[in-house]
């Protein structure tokens, strides 16, 4: 009985290394393996996907688009793990019964990092850009993924914890943290003001649309500011501004949300880097 | 170089960004014709023009909702949302279609509306005993389905409720007895679809209840508010399903376990037709809150194949379940509808098309809604099948509409945001916003598809005078004049039975069945009739009950086009014979009866 006990324990520290390894923020594929999970369990244990033919249309038209554009503007072939969370992310949550919507938006999320670019930066989330210009020019085609994957509580709360540890590992938990708990407060405030039950107001944060939201949407190192403090207060913001659009009865207030605070605050990062660097130059 | 290939990229890039636009200009343009015409130019111009006649023919029925527990309030509109239903029946073998209507208030009276042959009805229920079966403790009727369970020549009528199931034996067409006690049904159940099929081809029909709400529920007392679906798609806490087998004795026995029919999914709609030629009878049920069931049937047990057909994969919000040979094939499509809401949530309604490469156990079907042209419907709940321009192909008629309250005031914030909620929320009704008077997918445009044989729809509603708006629930297909075409009669939720009385281009023909069992059940339901003509063929059978709670003639009505060559009609019947007619004669009705 003790043996594989001591077996494992000796072992342990490799297991250990390679663990934290994995779970290290140079670990570039980290992030798809656990979006990849999400897809699968959510898909295999209640079909969550509108079919497999869309969600792959969505993976294959991002890598397509990411490996062209990045051939031809960088010179090499560039590391694809960035669009494949964009493709899965559209994937998962475009819902519509057309094909041509997970492809078109595919293609311009991954173009917007090509196009949409101040100062050698792209600035907005490339999927939240896709996604939300898609809703904003094509309701009457494409919807979001709003429902729940099932009714388990307990699949929720290990995508929940699996999600945590990995934005912890990755340094960006603050980002999570606080949007999780400024979308809380604000619940209780909508609900103040509304008079609808909190519980109705708690109930969207509850769905798989905002565990991909607060794990891979608003946390993108790419588009996110830089200082711990500002990407608090950013994604305050960002919940802030979720409040008040959802308060103008917004069925996609976080995506709109995110697209707005998300590209202002860089840029006024990127402002505010620009006064700082002049006064330097004239200095030295 | 990178600078003619940024422009250039940026350039494609704004393109795809407006390209939704065009995507949708393209697609309205080539599938809806949004004008009115008249009566000559909509005939001249599609081949058909529906008028509403209603008043005119002395029906002047509206539907009135039912008012659940006090603590529903505050959802009550969209709780109290169904009920209205419509189903059509020759109570009385006098050769025209009759209408029977339900009604859903306290104490409010369902409808039987005889044929008066001269282009008007008369309410008869009352007299018949057929009227007074909404009284408060006993629940409210939710849809009815005919079939003559005692082969005795006369339709018996099942009326399901939330609430007491009933059944009530025709008495040679001069009234009603109510035998529900006899029979053996349950003391509650909340059922909004039922249909009569004889699934095990003894001759006798047998009928199938599904229910919506869980039957300990009693919406008028509640035990709790815990009481709403624990999922928007994955729902398993809706009412169980019955299976009555009918042991020919007046008496039947409920056997749906024993041949393995258990759901608790949310039941709205049902259908049976005989999918893989086997001669028995296959089963598909469209679920709200989840995905579709298609039971394929031995002739003694049913098994689930809903998954491995295809239709039972994606969850959604069916509320419908025709079937029709749109292809003129020889096989059936079917048709569920779904919710699609522009801006908030786009399931689009499903059209089942069997694959070409599958028959038999291994039969398959592909959603062609959106190749087809019949995919975005609005908040969609009843449809039918039929060629209501009499040129030989199937077309389909949709109505839609979920609470129209408030105009300008939309509710569907608040249900997308408990919709997507955990079970923990969502089922409780108390956690739902309050409606406030606000509208949810109300006063919406029908659909009338015109089906150009070759795989396209295109709707043509408002140009043949479908310009409605009410909250339409049920809809079923007749020739109440016995002119050769097919009228549409749609009952809506707290508003009027509609009768759009059909006028078709005469340079159309037609031919119509009258079927009635001998060794199968004297209804024939089940019967199945290939009509061949023209070198093309299209099947139809005998149905007792499809739709959203609704049931058509059980005659059958096939559009020939113009000059047909009807070289056969095949009949096969539920007991197993094959019977052909050789060279029928168009224009006509022909009145069949099972040979020995």
């Amino acid at each position: 009985m003790t043996q594989p006990s001591a077996v494992s324990r000796a072992a342990s520290p490799n297991q250990q290394a390679s663990w934290k390894r994995f779970f290290s923020p140079e670990n570039r594929y980290l992030a798809p393996a656990f979006i990849t999970c999400i897809l699968l369990a959510g898909h295999l244990s209640f079909g969550i996907l509108e079919s497999y033919k869309k969600t792959g249309l969505a993976i294959i038209a991002s890598l397509i688009t990411e490996l062209v554009l990045g051939r031809i503007f960088t010179g090499r072939w560039p590391n694809i793990a960035s669009a494949y969370i964009t493709g899965i992310s559209v994937g998962i949550l475009v819902r519509s019964p057309a094909f041509w919507p997970y492809v078109i938006c595919s293609v311009i999320s991954i173009m917007s990092k090509y196009v949409l670019r101040f100062k050698g930066r792209h600035i907005w989330n490339p999927s939240n850009f896709g996604i939300s210009v898609l809703l904003f020019l094509a309701p009457e085609t494409v919807a979001t993924l709003s429902i729940q994957w099932g009714n388990y509580l307990l699949p929720m709360i290990v995508i929940w914890c699996l999600g945590a540890v990995i934005v912890w590992r990755v340094r960006r938990f603050h980002i999570t943290a606080t949007y999780v708990t400024c979308f809380i407060a604000f619940a209780f405030l909508r609900s103040y003001i509304t008079g609808s039950p909190w519980q109705s107001e708690i109930a969207p944060l509850t769905g798989p649309m905002y565990q991909l939201f607060i794990f891979f949407m608003i946390t993108d190192p790419k588009t996110t500011v830089r200082t711990k403090f500002w990407q608090c207060l950013v994604v305050a913001l960002v919940a802030l501004v979720e409040m008040i659009l959802r308060l103008e009865q917004l069925v996609y207030a976080p995506f709109y949300a995110l697209f707005l605070v998300g590209p202002t605050a860089l840029l006024i990062e990127m402002w505010f880097d620009s006064r700082k660097s002049v006064p330097v130059r004239a200095t030295t | 170089m990178q600078r003619t290939a940024r422009i250039i990229l940026a350039i494609i890039f704004a393109g795809l960004v407006v390209s939704p636009l065009f995507i949708k200009r393209y697609e309205a343009r080539n599938n809806v014709a949004k004008t009115k015409l008249d009566l000559q130019t909509a005939v001249a111009r599609h081949g058909f023009y529906l008028q509403e006649v209603s008043h005119a023919a002395g029906v002047n029925f509206d539907h009135q909702a039912p008012t659940l527990d006090p603590r529903l309030n505050h959802i009550m509109p969209q709780v109290a949302s169904m009920g209205a239903s419509v189903s059509i029946v020759d109570f009385d073998r006098d050769g025209w279609p009759d209408i029977y209507v339900t009604n859903s208030k306290e104490g409010s009276k369902n409808a039987l509306y005889h044929n008066l042959h001269d282009g008007t009805f008369k309410d008869v229920a009352e007299e018949m005993g057929v009227a007074d079966v909404n009284r408060p403790g006993f629940g409210v009727s939710m849809g009815a389905v005919w079939g003559d369970y005692d082969n005795d020549g006369y339709e018996d009528l099942l009326l399901v409720k939330w609430g007491k199931p009933e059944l009530f034996h025709n008495d040679a067409g001069h009234g009603f007895t109510r035998v529900t006690d006899q029979v053996g049904l349950p003391p509650w159940i909340n059922a909004n679809t039922a249909l009569w099929f004889d699934y095990d081809g003894d001759g006798l029909l047998d009928f199938f209840i599904g229910g919506y709400y869980s039957e300990d529920v009693d919406l008028w007392h509640l035990a709790s508010t815990k009481m709403m679906p624990d999922s928007f798609e994955y729902a398993k806490n809706g009412g169980r399903k019955y299976l009555f087998h009918n042991l020919g004795n007046g008496k039947f026995e409920e056997v749906s376990a024993q041949v393995g029919i258990n759901s608790r999914r949310w039941a709205l709609a049902s259908a049976a037709a005989d999918l893989r030629g086997t001669g028995h009878p296959d089963l598909f049920v469209a679920n709200d809150y989840g995905v579709s069931e298609l039971y394929f049937n031995d002739g003694k047990r049913f098994h689930e194949v809903g998954e491995q057909t295809g239709v039972g994969f994606a969850p959604k919000s069916g509320m419908n379940a025709s079937f029709g040979d749109i292809l003129n094939q020889g096989r059936y499509a079917v048709y569920v509808s779904n919710i699609s809401e522009e801006g908030v949530l786009i399931q689009g309604n499903n059209l089942w098309v069997p694959k070409e490469s599958s028959a038999g156990d291994k039969l398959q079907f592909e959603n062609l809604a959106r190749d087809f042209g019949v995919e975005i419907g609005g908040w969609s709940f009843g449809a039918q099948f039929g060629d209501l321009n009499n040129d030989g192909t199937l077309d389909l008629y949709l109505t839609n509409g979920y609470v129209s309250l408030d105009h300008d005031k939309s509710y569907w914030y608040d249900f997308s945001k408990i919709a997507g909620g955990h079970s923990a929320i969502i089922n409780d009704a108390k956690n739902w916003p309050a409606m406030e008077g606000r509208s949810l997918s109300g006063y919406q445009t029908k659909h009338v598809w015109l089906n150009d044989g070759s795989g396209k729809f295109v709707d043509v509603a408002q140009a043949v005078g479908v310009t409605d708006t009410y909250d339409g629930r049920s809809v079923a297909m007749a020739d109440l004049w016995n002119r050769g075409v097919l009228d549409v009669l749609v009952a809506n939720e707290r508003g009027p039975l509609l009768i759009y009385k059909n006028t078709v281009t005469p340079e159309n023909q037609w031919i119509e069945f009258e079927l009635e069992g001998t060794a199968s059940n004297r209804s024939a339901i089940g019967a199945e009739v290939t009509l061949f003509w023209n070198g093309q063929h299209q099947v139809q059978e005998v149905s007792g009950g499809a739709g959203f709670a609704a049931q058509n003639q059980r005659r059958l009505h096939f559009g020939l086009g113009k000059y047909p060559q009807v070289d056969k009609a095949v009949i096969r019947w539920p007991s197993g014979k094959i019977q052909t007619i050789d060279k029928p004669v168009p224009d006509q009705l022909h009145s069949i009866k099972e040979p020995a």
